[in-house]
């Protein structure tokens, strides 16, 4: 590019005038440290798709390493953006344009999260992709796609890039989840598809709505149209709200959006199943808080009211569902793990609900700080249940404790960070941050409703915390339930890449609860 | 002295870690021993160094940021009223890792037991030490996980469903409790406990009180327990091992009262003061039920388990306690903090005689105990059946034990409420809690009767009843010698907790 200015510019400026006033600015500059995070996960997810072209079969483990090179490479992208100050790309020179493309510290954080969720995918995925014959290139570039747009859509600041960002996140996502070629896979992958389009094209018509009553897709923009729009436009920009929030709630599998999830989960890789609780939870919920937050803002306690109630339905339905599951039930982890994900997204809702009452941005604080400490722990859960492996039946993690001791303890550390209760001391914090967000808006009712729903939740996160330390199946006298001897599957040695992801997830969460600062710290920070 | 605290709560919780490592069980065993003996140590260190001249100061304080994003600060500090329970709380867990060498509940092994043992002992002193809310929620909630798998894992009986009664209820309580401390920290501005003590209340509006106080009392009187928030109690205390029932009715259920005294009273005094006279009559109640409970499994033929008898009365003896915070003056807040180390000394040794006679016999069933005649442990066991009768008599009260003082000034200080308590409610509420010491004595002497004397001719359950051993001795001796003490000596314990108690009143 340097080389082309130097040359240009002794061959341009002789040049009569043109047609245009200002030639410059046609020419959009774009500031590509800014956009660097996401567009490296595009770029490895291309590196990959190509490479995958010229690998001989025995060599196609290279490129989940490959991935996980090129996702590194995006967080390492993310740390000039977070030491300096917030920058922002793809501006419109027009006086009152905004940005479409900012990376402010409300998107860095949830970058982290989409990257950093994606990279731990990546190793757990390794060992998956092998033993259940995926087609590799296509996984790794799915996956690394999915998570490009997922890194994409906290930073997008108009709604076009918002859902386009959406739909780049979810549409590999589909494939992903029915890259398992046997029937559940695809039933669960069509499930999937036909309910996440219906809910875009909802979500579409929403965002034409809004289009039209505001005049801009720029959030900030819609945010001075809509307070400002014509009285006979009200009940278009209110239906065209109720519809955009309507797209995003499906994606956060908010009640009642969220009957895909349990079925997905199980019908897809585990892996996948694990970045679809985290990532694609995340992607949904952060752009439900930027069209919140600041689209809709002059909406505020429409859309509080809306979003609290959505909070407290879906932590019960979810807290309830996962209270309801046997233990002898197959893929009874998955499931519970995917009722569970239901309930937390509840919670995720509350500090929205918020923002709303408050009319700030300021409680979004504890939504991302939650979110970070969720993603880490539930892909930790995943990890120990793709670890023990086997029918998945809760009952087969009975005695794990005896077979294999790290994975029980750190299976123990995950869920009862899940639930909040020390030594999973991070998750506690991650709860009283968003229980103070909602004091603080004087939500009180959903505060209770919470604190009721933490205690159901505790029920079974200790259900099965306790299934771990429970002496193993015929040996325990009278303990033992009707199931065949060698149901409870002896995990073989621990695959590296697996035991590195579970490492990396259990030290994370070991050094967030002893200094849980380091997470916190988004709760007091400015975010936009 | 600050750094001889936060190796008081350091040390349990290294050796907690340290329980990770591959070592054998009767090492792990030995060690928790040694790490416990080491706290024990240490928390007589730290009574020795406390300025007895001045405990309503706040001493050895240690105040530094530790999540400067929530506003939460490392403050630890001990007074009058914090010191004696944190030595209790050291002796009794060492108590019970000293008997649990020898006499290890079954369950998985000794290193996990300990390992659950010290992570314990490390929230309760916690509780007891830390000086911000927040810190005070998560000490209040390191308890719990360890207690549920000492119950749910060494216990007998309906062990797994009493240890999940025992979590849910105390986790839904601690949870509304939170909501009322957030509430507290967002309104006034800081979660620091000295300094809103110091407020005293002012910054906080009238309706944030109430709903504060009474969201935080909810939370401390599942743990205290008060009636009718108790019935997490009998259960667990059932199922739970001799060295969960200990720590159980000796220090955990202290958590709940000591809460009442350092959080409820001086940071939200108004909205105490109007929730006083309820928590006076639900005391006054849970005397009476507790006694009658008492009462009832102590009959013949009524099947009463020996331990859940003790668990009942414990919901008595903590109704004092109750009473005594709820007439929000001096003698009677006195008479609270003694007759919390009183019940912690006394219920602590009657668990361990009880626990000991369970395992002799394979049943705490008082009817199979007993027999036609009484099970005659004076004739069989002399020194355990000494043992039993001198814990049942200091916990019915008698005087020159522990057990008076405390619940004298208790009802001393129902009799003589502060100024706009109802005098007529409070003077009732003592009627019934006199009626409970008498139902107390009634059914602590039946069973001193039914276990103690009889016939040794008769036919027993179990042929071979050996008397005290050794180990017994070591672990019960000190428990029986600071009854007798503290009863004879009171000023030891008032003379500690009084200035502090004026000072936490806003009186001095």
């Amino acid at each position: 590019m340097a080389t082309a200015h130097d040359l240009g510019q002794p061959l341009m400026t002789p040049l009569t005038p043109l047609a245009v006033a200002d030639p410059g600015g046609l020419i959009q500059s774009v500031d590509w440290v800014a956009v660097a995070p996401p567009l490296i996960a595009a770029l490895a997810a291309l590196a990959v798709l190509v490479t995958d072209l010229f690998l001989p079969e025995a060599r196609k483990r290279l490129l989940g390493w490959l991935s996980a090179a090129g996702l590194l490479a995006a967080l390492a992208a993310l740390l000039p953006l977070a030491l300096g100050d917030t920058r922002s790309t793809f501006c419109f020179q027009s006086p009152g344009g905004g940005c479409s493309y900012t990376a402010d510290h409300f998107a860095l954080a949830f970058q982290l999260l989409a990257l950093g969720g994606a990279l731990l995918t990546v190793l757990l995925s390794l060992h998956t992709v092998e033993t259940e014959e995926l087609p590799g290139g296509e996984y790794w570039f799915l996956l690394l796609s999915s998570a490009c747009g997922a890194a994409l859509l906290p930073a997008a600041r108009d709604l076009a890039t918002l859902v386009i960002a959406l739909e780049v996140a979810t549409l590999p996502a589909f494939a992903l989840v029915g890259l398992r070629r046997d029937g559940r896979g695809a039933e669960s992958a069509l499930k999937f598809f036909l309910s996440s389009v219906t809910a875009t094209a909802v979500m579409l018509l929403g965002v034409s709505f809004v289009y039209a009553a505001a005049g801009t897709i720029q959030l900030q923009g819609i945010a001075d149209g809509l307070a400002h729009a014509p009285g006979q436009l009200k009940p278009l920009a209110e239906a065209g709200a109720v519809l955009t929030l309507v797209g995003f709630a499906f994606k956060t599998a908010a009640v009642p959006f969220h009957f895909w999830v349990p079925d997905t989960y199980v019908g897809a890789p585990l892996p996948v199943a694990g970045y679809l609780s985290v990532v694609g939870k995340a992607a949904g919920l952060s752009g439900l808080a930027l069209v919140t937050t600041l689209a809709f803002r002059p909406y505020g306690h429409t859309w509080g009211l809306v979003l609290a109630v959505l909070a407290a339905l879906t932590m019960t339905f979810g807290n309830a569902a996962a209270l309801r599951q046997r233990t002898d039930t197959p893929h009874g982890a998955v499931r519970l793990l995917a009722w569970s994900s239901v309930g937390q997204a509840g919670y995720l809702l509350v500090p929205l609900a918020a923002a709303g009452y408050a009319g700030t941005a300021e409680p979004l604080g504890a939504t991302v700080a939650y979110a970070l400490i969720y993603g880490l722990v539930n892909l930790g859960a995943f990890g120990a249940v793709a670890l023990v492996g086997g029918s998945g039946r809760l009952d087969g993690f009975r005695g794990l404790a005896g077979r294999n001791r790290w994975a029980a303890f750190g299976l123990a550390f995950f869920l009862l960070c899940l639930a909040g209760l020390p030594p999973g001391v991070v998750g506690l914090f991650g709860k009283v941050v968003v229980f103070r967000s909602a004091v603080d808006a004087g939500l009180g009712w959903l505060a209770v409703v919470m604190a009721v729903n933490v205690v159901v939740a505790l029920a079974y996160y200790l259900k099965w915390t306790a299934l771990l330390f429970a002496p193993a199946a015929g040996e325990g006298a009278g303990e033992a339930t009707g199931e065949a001897p060698g149901e409870a599957v002896a995990p073989r040695r621990t695959p590296a890449p697996l035991g590195a992801a579970l490492g990396l997830a259990a030290v994370g969460a070991v050094v967030l609860s002893v200094a849980p600062q380091l997470v916190l710290q988004v709760v007091s920070g400015s975010l936009f | 002295m600050n750094a001889v605290l936060i190796a008081l709560l350091a040390l349990p919780l290294l050796g907690a870690a340290l329980m990770l490592a591959p070592i054998g069980d009767r090492q792990a065993l030995r060690l928790g021993t040694t790490v416990t003996g080491g706290t024990l140590l240490l928390s007589v260190v730290l009574a020795a160094g406390f300025d007895h001249d001045d405990p309503g100061r706040m001493q050895a304080v240690t105040d530094v940021s530790w999540i400067p994003a929530l506003d939460v600060r490392l403050h630890l500090g001990v007074d009058g009223i914090s010191l004696p329970l944190l030595v209790l709380t050291a002796l009794l867990t060492f108590l019970c890792a000293l008997y649990s060498v020898r006499k290890l509940p079954a369950g998985p092994g000794g290193r996990a037991f300990t390992g659950l043992l010290l992570l314990l002992q490390t929230g309760m002193l916690a509780t007891f030490a830390v000086l911000d809310l927040v810190l005070f929620f998560l000490a209040f909630e390191i308890v719990l996980i360890p207690m549920y798998f000492l119950i749910a894992r060494w216990g007998s009986g309906q062990k797994v469903a009493a240890a999940n009664r025992f979590i849910l209820y105390t986790l839904l309580g601690s949870a509304v409790m939170l909501l009322g401390f957030l509430l507290i920290g967002v309104q006034a501005g800081t979660f620091d406990m000295v300094a809103l003590a110091d407020a005293h209340g002012s910054g906080l509006s009238h309706t944030t009180q109430l709903v504060a106080a009474l969201a935080v009392l909810v939370g401390l009187a599942v743990k205290a327990p008060a009636w009718p928030l108790h019935s997490w109690l009998p259960d667990a205390h059932t199922a739970a091992p001799t060295a969960g029932s200990v720590l159980l009715a000796g220090v955990m259920l202290k958590m709940g009262t000591y809460g009442l005294v350092r959080v409820l009273l001086p940071i939200v005094p108004d909205g105490t003061a109007t929730f006083a006279p309820y928590l006076g009559a639900f005391a006054a109640v849970g005397i009476v039920y507790g006694s009658l409970a008492c009462l009832a499994l102590a009959r013949k033929g009524a099947k009463g388990d020996l331990k859940r008898l003790i668990a009942y009365s414990s919901v008595g003896h903590m109704g004092f306690v109750l009473l005594g915070i709820a007439s929000l003056t001096p003698t009677g807040l006195n008479g609270a903090l003694f007759a919390n180390v009183a019940h912690g000394l006394i219920t602590g040794l009657l668990f361990f005689v009880v626990g000991a006679v369970k395992d002799r016999y394979g049943t705490a069933d008082l009817d199979t105990l007993a027999g036609a005649t009484g099970a005659a442990l004076y004739g069989r066991a002399p020194r355990i059946g000494a043992l039993l009768a001198f814990a049942a008599v200091a916990s019915l009260g008698l005087p020159g034990l522990a057990g008076f003082w405390g619940e004298l000034l208790a009802m001393y200080g129902a009799f003589d409420p502060a100024a706009g308590l109802s005098r007529p409610a409070f003077v009732t509420y003592m009627v019934l809690a006199g009626l409970g010491t008498l139902l107390t004595a009634a059914y602590l002497l039946i069973v001193v009767k039914r276990v103690c004397m009889g016939d040794p001719a008769q036919p027993a359950p179990v042929a071979d009843l050996p008397d005290l051993k050794g180990y017994e001795a070591a672990s019960w001796t000190p428990l029986a010698a600071l009854t007798l003490l503290a009863g004879l000596w009171p000023a030891l314990l008032l003379g500690l907790s009084d200035p502090a108690v004026k000072h936490l009143l806003g009186g001095g």
